[in-house]
Parts: structure tokens; C-alpha cells; sequence
């Protein structure tokens, strides 16, 4: 699809300012990877060869059976039995030395019998952000050798925790701020193109409707329902999209009386294409000038709400949950260091790709 | 003597890295008691070399060249200085007097805020002043004015206390950037009499900054004539005008709307009628928002308009043209009888209205705001293709090349946007985006006064070959009077919402005193005898 040259000039200005231009580049890069944070951060092997065939656990479920082991439950990869198992090529002998064996298996034979020995490709962080590792002492632990980010108060890695919440977070605040712009601007263009009295009695309904108290409802329904991540997105989606309708509108009221929607109108066009092709493209510039703030604060209101417990589930990796732990255990700074920082990170970049993005769409805005 | 002597002044504005050479070496001196005029067409640069005099441009312009103001070398002036001179020696008046006023303070506010601080005169002897100067601009009963918010006067009553408060401080300087341009044609003689006035009165030097050549002629003493950041001619008034020497003046001195219109076939049909068409709207007051009155926006219109004829409709703003036309359109709400072609459309609602939009389009006034500038020439002259269909065994993308060549062109540009296009062109596309659907009747709602003189010229002729070619009816919404007489058959004359007078004979025999008012203003007394 060719850009119109309106759009090349913004996209040219977009460039022209290196901070926001580095902050896209190093958020889509950390958002690219916290996507396959799968492939990063998990507690199975990402491939495994057993006799010859290869296994992909990180994906599919395989019973330890499948290894010779007894269990028709998933294969536990990070016990040493199960490990042995599947580099010793299901030797009976590694259920009473598992590691002796496994040396062994490795060097090319098992109790003499040369074999052919398996493997297991890990990924760089082998624990996900519910794996409970044994780390031989009390949690939280320090950063170590192991766990760079050490461990939180129940002994899982803060890196993966991090790199998962990040990815909640990220995620979490674009599936609002799309859902409630598309509900907002609908709105608002209704209002605004309409006027009169669709206009009136709209407004009315927003000004109860934001009267509602969001934080209760949301409590009243995590106390009925188990919370979940998509119950989270209803429920701020129910109370976000009045914001972007007082812009909207605005613009709407503004250009229904331009002399191009005039003509649009003298030409028979019907109300529907005129707010969509001739009205709507205008008032863009206002709505993109409102999304930073709808970003942010939705990561926002999802870090507050898991900091307060009323979000998501504590087994979620949930940023406001580790700033919650933090607060909790002052003698362990790592943990408020890590949430800090990925908080500012995010937050930071965020804020600077925006404000590049209005500046590019500002008409008025000269660049050097 | 000279007041201000402006050297080879070049002005640059930065803009995504590109210079614009904006004004290229331009030289001139004002004298003492003298008006100079700077005439030009849009982007000539001729507003920016007035503001260039005391610093007032952007902060991305660059300015190179000498401003002298009496003697002093304005481009190195320490900004006190500057803003000694702004106020206390030049004094300026631009063109939008509701903008240039503050909407949140009374007259007298404004006014004793320039006084105080450049003479420091508060209280009761500023009130004095104050009264004198409105009573010098000629505003009426000055006294009850005084708490007047700008909203609460008119146009002219708006610019004429701009220029009050431009001669508090008794300026040596006045420069007036398109004055009377937003301004009615009755009350533009007014502003240009009482400027007169003060410049005999008060020894005071002028610096005016116009597209229009009759202002010039009326009060110049001397003219420069300002293309593409250049003064390609200057001299005497009376020089300029009797004996242009470039053939930029010779061309804008003869850009003036000339001919008269086609004579009508005597059968021509009937395109247009309307029968006591009123648009009135409602005043509410009280709590339970009761109708106490009316404004009477368009009060009983009655006209007729036949294939291939053009009525113009004339008057001042405010009169009610563009409301009657959007009313006939069926834009707006009205009561009254609409017949389009013996058809009678005031009761058609809805879906069963929009293909008789096919036979009647608009033309709107200003070809900046009539244009989506997100969308391709080719998206908007083709939309209404969308909405009607095409003609049969046609693509669109030939129709719309087809209709661009005759508006005259190049249909290879249809892949841009509006912003690439000058005033001129874009009237053209606003013309061909009505011409596709092969209408029978054209609302032109000022077509041409946005547009500067030479440009207006073409575009009046494209609108008589494109009638000429289709046997259009056209409704010619217009305050220039000029091209009006041109192009109309018939003329009627509007005033607060009624018709004061109708027929073909305005132009050379108007009945009412009104009319006759009007005309004056517009030809200057003999002319249009």
C-alpha cells in the first residue's frame, strides 16, 4: 500500500526526531522478543531428542511415558531422573543414580553398552514465570549466577516473571486502547455528526455512566467470578470508552458544517460514508494526541489493580504483583529495582514514540 | 522626508530543511504625509515584507537586507527598542477585525491598555481620550460604546476601533494589511474614506497592503506591485495606473470580469421556482424554551430560474444568499414551495431525494474548505459517481479524466491531493466534482472571491462556456458586483433576508435606494450607469 504524501511527510517527521525513532525501534524490538518469551524464558526444553526422534515439549504435551518413565503426567523435564531418561535413552539403571548415569550417557555408554546419547535444547532463561525453583535456601532469593534478577517470595525467576509481565502489560494495554478507541470514536462520530437530540441524550448517559464507580464494580465482580485476563479487558473497556468521545465529538461537531461535507451532502452521499471518508480521516490527529494517555494508563490500572490484589490472579506474572512484593519485602531490593525499572523502561519509551507520532501529525509543527 | 526606507530586503522562511525564498531583494520608501500601497496576488509577499518592518515575522524566517525607520537600523534594533517603535510609531491594522480584537474585553479595556502603557495615561484622562479617538473614527455615540463587548458591534464599527486603537499613541506609521477585504462593499468605502480623512487630518503615512486595484486608485500615492517576492514595478499612483510598464501590472489592470451574458432563447423551460420560501429560526427563551420570535433568516423568497439563464443574487453579508441557496439545495429546513423542473421537491424526503442531487450541485466559496484534503483528486470528483452510478459502457477513471480536461486540467494530476494545487485549480476541481453528474442547475455560492483578480477572470469564463455548452441554469451567489454583471440575466438583491429587488434591470435602471447604495459603492459613482 503506497502512503499518500501527507503520510510520507509525517512518516519523514516521525524520523526527524531520533529520540522517538530509537524508542520505536527498541520497544517494537523488546516487544518482538517478550512475544516468544516462550522461546526465552521457559522451564521445558525447547527440543529433545530421544532415540532418534525429536520432541518439541515446549509446545506439546508428552507423558513421561513417552521417555520410559512410569507417569501418564507430563514428563517433569527438570527432574535429573527424567533427564537421564531421555539422554540415556530410557535406561532403568538412571532410577537409582541419575546423575552418575547421565554422566555417563553423555561420554557415549551406559554400564559399559556403548549408546547413542539424546539430548535437550533449553532456552537461555530455563524457568517460566510459574516455575518454583528449589534454591536451597529462603526466599526471596538474590540475584545469582542462576537467577540474574534473583527470585520473588515464592521462589520463582524474576527475569521470567519480568519478561512475561511485560508482555501482559504491553499486550493488555493495546487490546483496551484499541476496543475502547473503536467504541469511542463510533460513538463520538455519532454524537458529533448527529448533534441535536442524539447529541443531548447521549451525554447525559456518559455523564452517569462515568459516574459509576469503576474500582467497586470491579471488586464486586473479582468477589463473584474468578478474574481473568480477558474478564480484565471487559471491565476496563466498560468504563474507558466514554474518553476518547469528548474529542471525537468535538471534531465532528467541527467539521459537520465544513463546506467539503457540505458538498458531500449536496452530492447525495449518504451520512454513513461522509463520517467515515470525509470527517473521520480530520479527526484523527485529536484522537492520536488522546492514545498516549489511554496507553499508559491502562498499564497503569492494571499494575494498581494487581498491586491491590483486585486484578489478575497472583499465579499470573503481573508487574503491580511484583511492586506489591516488593513492597512487602524491603530487605529484598532486587525486587524493587526489577519492577522499577521495567515500569520507567516501558513507560518511558512509550511516551516518547507518542509524543513523536503528534508531533509528526501536527500541521502547524515546523521541523529543522 | 523618508520615515521608512526599506534596502533590498530578502526574507527566507526554514521549513523541513528547505529555504523559501519568500521576498527576493525588494526596495521602497515611505515619505512623510504619503501613502504607498503594496499591491499583489496571494503569495506575492506582501504581507510579510510589511511585517518584517518591526521584527514581527516567525521565529523560522531570516531576514537579510536594510530596514530603516527614520534613520535607525530596525534589523539590529534591541528588542525595547522594537517595541517602542511597534506601538508608539508604527501602528498596525490587519484584515479579520473579530480575531484582531480580544473577544473577553470590553472596548474600553482594550483601548486604555495601549494608552497606559505607552503614555501612561489611566483613569479619568484616559476615558477622555479614549471617547475622543472613537468619536474621530467615527463611531456614534461613543459613551455607550465604551462597555461594548467586540461581539456586540458590527464588522465595520470592529475595524474602526482596530484603527482607534492603532492611532491611540499618535503613530508616525500606519500599516494597514488588507483592511476593508473582509468587509462589505458599502462599508469598505467608509473604512477607505475615514483613513483619508485621518491622513489629511493627522500628517500620517500609510503602508497598504491590498489585492485590490480600486482601493489603490482611490487613495494611493504611490504604488508598488508586488509577483513572487519581487516589485517588479513601482511608482505614482496616477503613473502606474494611466501607463503600466510591466506586463504583470498591464495584465492585473485588465483582470477585470469583462463581457455580459449570453441573451436566453425565448423558450427556454423552467429549471428552478420558488414560491414564498422562507427559513426561519426559531428564538427560544425562558425555561421552557417558548418561541418568542423568529429570525428571519430568508422571508418569503420567490424566484425562477430557466435553462441556460443565471440569477445572480446580490447583498451584503448577513443578507441571506448562502441560507436561500442551501435551502433550495435542500440542505437546510425550510417552508415553501420548490419546484425543480415542474417538479415539486419540498416534500421529498430522505432516499427518494438524493437522485434529483444528481441535477442540482453547489459550488462553495472557498476552494480550500470545499475540498477533503485527505482524499485524491481523483476520489473526490469520482464520488459522486458513486452515489448516482456511471454513465453506461464508462470506467470511472474515464470520466473523471474526461470532466478534468474540460474544467481545464491536466487529468494526469488526478492522483494528487488538494493541498499541491492553487486557489485557481482547486476551484476547477470543485467545479468538475458538480459537473460530472451532468446537473441541470449550479449553485455557485461565491465562487470567485476567494480568488485573486487574474484567476477570477478564467474561471468566469470557464463557468460561461461550461452554460453555453449545456444549457445550465445558474444561481450566482455573489458581493461583487463586478461579476455579477457579467455572467447574470437576472439579478436579485437581498437585505436582512428579503428580496428588495429583482429583474434585469438592476444594473442599469435600479428602483430602490438600496440597490442604488450598493451599486455606487461597488463601480464608484458613474460607472455603472
Amino acid at each position: 500500500m503506497a502512503l499518500s504524501p501527507l503520510n510520507q511527510r509525517r512518516w519523514r517527521n516521525f524520523k526527524a526526531n531520533r529520540r522517538a525513532w530509537w524508542s520505536l525501534w527498541i520497544f517494537s524490538v523488546l516487544f518482538g522478543l517478550s512475544l516468544c518469551a516462550e522461546l526465552i524464558a521457559n522451564d521445558k526444553p525447547l527440543l529433545v531428542s530421544h532415540k532418534g526422534e525429536l520432541y518439541t515439549p515446549f509446545l506439546t504435551f508428552y507423558p513421561e511415558t513417552a521417555f520410559g518413565g512410569d507417569f501418564q503426567t507430563e514428563a517433569a523435564y527438570r527432574d535429573p531422573e527424567v533427564q537421564c531418561l531421555i539422554v540415556a535413552q530410557g535406561s532403568d539403571a538412571c532410577w537409582d543414580d541419575p546423575e552418575g548415569i547421565l554422566a555417563q550417557a553423555q561420554a557415549g555408554s551406559v554400564e559399559g553398552q556403548p549408546i547413542k546419547p539424546g539430548w535437550m535444547l533449553w532456552a537461555p532463561i530455563p524457568y517460566s514465570y510459574n516455575t518454583i525453583n528449589d534454591i536451597g535456601g529462603a526466599a526471596p532469593s538474590a540475584p545469582d549466577a542462576r537467577h540474574w534478577l534473583g527470585t520473588d517470595d515464592t521462589a520463582r525467576d524474576v527475569l521470567a516473571r519480568v519478561i512475561y509481565g511485560f508482555r501482559l502489560s504491553v499486550s493488555f494495554a493495546l487490546i483496551v486502547t484499541v476496543l475502547t478507541s473503536l467504541i469511542g470514536i463510533a460513538a463520538g462520530a455519532v454524537q458529533g455528526y448527529f448533534g441535536g437530540w442524539v447529541d443531548l441524550i447521549f451525554q447525559r448517559v456518559i455523564e452517569i455512566w462515568g459516574a459509576t464507580p469503576s474500582l467497586y464494580i470491579i471488586i464486586i465482580v473479582a468477589a463473584i467470578w474468578q478474574m481473568n485476563f480477558w474478564l480484565l479487558v471487559g471491565l476496563m473497556v466498560l468504563f474507558g470508552w466514554t474518553t476518547l468521545i469528548g474529542v471525537v465529538r468535538a471534531e465532528f461537531l467541527r467539521a459537520r458544517n465544513f463546506e467539503y461535507v457540505r458538498a458531500a451532502r449536496a452530492l447525495g452521499v449518504a451520512d454513513r460514508v461522509i463520517m467515515f471518508r470525509h470527517v473521520l480521516p480530520n479527526a484523527m490527529v485529536a484522537t492520536l494526541t488522546m492514545l498516549p494517555f489511554l496507553i499508559t494508563g491502562a498499564i497503569g490500572t492494571l499494575a494498581m489493580l494487581d498491586f491491590l490484589g483486585f486484578g489478575l490472579p497472583a499465579s499470573a506474572p503481573s508487574l503491580g504483583e511484583l511492586t506489591q512484593q516488593a513492597k512487602q519485602n524491603l530487605q529484598a531490593p532486587w525486587l524493587a529495582f526489577a519492577a522499577f525499572a521495567t515500569f520507567s523502561v516501558m513507560l518511558s519509551l512509550l511516551v516518547f514514540i507518542f509524543e513523536g507520532v503528534r508531533d509528526a501529525f501536527d500541521p502547524r509543527k515546523t521541523f529543522k | 522626508m523618508t520615515l521608512l526606507s526599506v534596502e533590498n530586503l530578502h526574507i527566507r522562511f526554514r521549513q523541513e530543511g528547505r529555504l523559501i525564498h519568500a521576498v527576493k531583494g525588494v526596495s521602497f520608501d515611505v515619505n512623510r504625509g504619503e501613502t504607498v500601497a503594496i499591491v499583489g496576488e496571494s503569495g506575492s509577499g506582501k504581507s510579510v515584507t510589511a511585517l518584517s518592518t518591526v521584527r514581527l515575522l516567525a521565529d523560522n524566517a531570516e531576514v537579510s537586507g536594510q530596514v530603516l525607520w527614520q534613520g535607525r537600523d530596525m534589523a539590529t534594533a534591541a528588542e525595547p527598542e522594537l517595541r517602542r517603535v511597534r506601538g508608539n510609531d508604527i501602528s498596525f491594522i490587519f484584515q479579520e477585525p473579530m480575531t484582531s480584537l480580544n473577544p473577553l474585553h470590553t472596548i474600553e479595556k482594550q483601548l486604555a491598555e495601549s494608552l497606559s502603557l505607552h503614555q501612561g495615561l489611566t483613569g479619568a484622562a484616559a476615558r477622555a481620550r479614549i471617547v475622543e479617538l472613537l468619536t474621530k473614527v467615527g463611531i456614534r455615540d461613543p459613551e455607550s460604546r465604551l462597555g461594548a463587548y467586540p461581539h456586540e458591534l458590527s464588522g465595520g464599527q470592529r475595524q474602526r476601533v482596530m484603527i482607534a486603537m492603532a492611532l491611540a499613541n499618535g503613530p508616525d506609521l500606519l500599516i494597514a494589511d488588507e483592511p476593508t477585504t473582509a468587509l462589505d462593499v458599502t462599508i469598505q468605502a467608509q473604512i477607505l474614506d475615514l483613513l483619508a480623512d485621518l491622513k489629511r487630518e493627522e500628517g500620517l503615512s500609510m503602508l497598504f497592503i491590498t489585492h485590490d486595484l480600486g482601493i489603490v486608485r482611490r487613495i494611493a500615492d504611490r504604488v508598488c506591485v508586488m509577483k513572487d517576492g519581487e516589485i517588479v514595478e513601482q511608482g505614482p499612483a496616477a503613473a502606474i495606473f494611466a501607463d503600466p510598464q510591466h506586463p504583470y501590472t498591464q495584465r492585473l489592470l485588465a483582470a477585470e470580469p469583462k463581457g455580459r451574458p449570453d441573451p436566453l432563447p425565448a423558450e427556454a423551460p423552467e429549471m428552478l421556482a420558488t414560491e414564498g420560501l422562507q427559513v426561519w429560526f426559531p428564538i427560544r427563551t425562558g425555561l421552557l424554551r417558548k418561541v418568542t420570535g423568529h429570525v428571519k433568516a430568508v422571508n418569503g423568497a420567490d424566484l425562477s430560474v430557466r435553462a441556460g439563464e443565471t440569477l445572480g443574487i446580490v447583498g451584503e453579508s448577513g443578507s441571506g444568499k448562502t441560507t436561500l441557496a442551501l435551502a433550495i439545495l435542500r440542505l437546510i429546513a425550510s417552508q415553501g414551495k420548490i419546484r425543480l423542473q415542474g417538479r415539486e421537491i419540498q416534500q421529498i424526503s430522505g432516499r427518494h431525494l438524493r437522485p434529483l442531487r444528481r441535477d442540482m450541485q453547489i459550488v462553495f466559496q472557498d476552494p480550500f474548505g470545499s475540498l477533503s484534503p485527505r482524499m485524491t483528486v481523483e476520489e473526490i470528483v469520482g464520488e459522486g459517481l458513486d452515489v448516482h452510478g456511471l454513465d453506461p459502457g464508462r470506467n470511472r477513471r474515464d470520466m473523471v479524466a474526461d470532466i478534468l480536461t474540460e474544467v481545464g486540467l491536466d487529468p494526469g494530476m488526478m492522483g494528487r491531493y488538494p493541498h499541491e494545487f492553487s486557489g485557481g485549480q482547486r476551484q476547477r476541481i470543485a467545479i468538475a466534482r458538480a459537473m460530472i453528474l451532468r446537473p441541470r442547475l449550479v449553485v455557485l455560492d461565491e465562487p470567485t472571491s476567494a480568488l485573486d483578480m487574474t484567476v477570477q477572470v478564467q474561471i468566469v469564463e470557464l463557468l460561461r462556456s461550461l452554460q453555453r455548452k449545456y444549457g445550465l441554469a445558474y444561481l450566482f451567489i455573489s458581493h461583487d458586483l463586478r461579476v455579477v454583471r457579467a455572467l447574470a440575466h437576472q439579478v436579485i438583491v437581498m437585505r436582512n433576508g428579503d428580496i428588495v429587488e429583482s429583474g434585469s434591470q438592476v444594473f442599469a435602471d435600479p428602483r430602490e435606494d438600496y440597490t442604488r447604495r450598493l451599486l455606487t459603492a461597488a463601480f464608484g459613482g458613474s460607472e455603472f450607469a
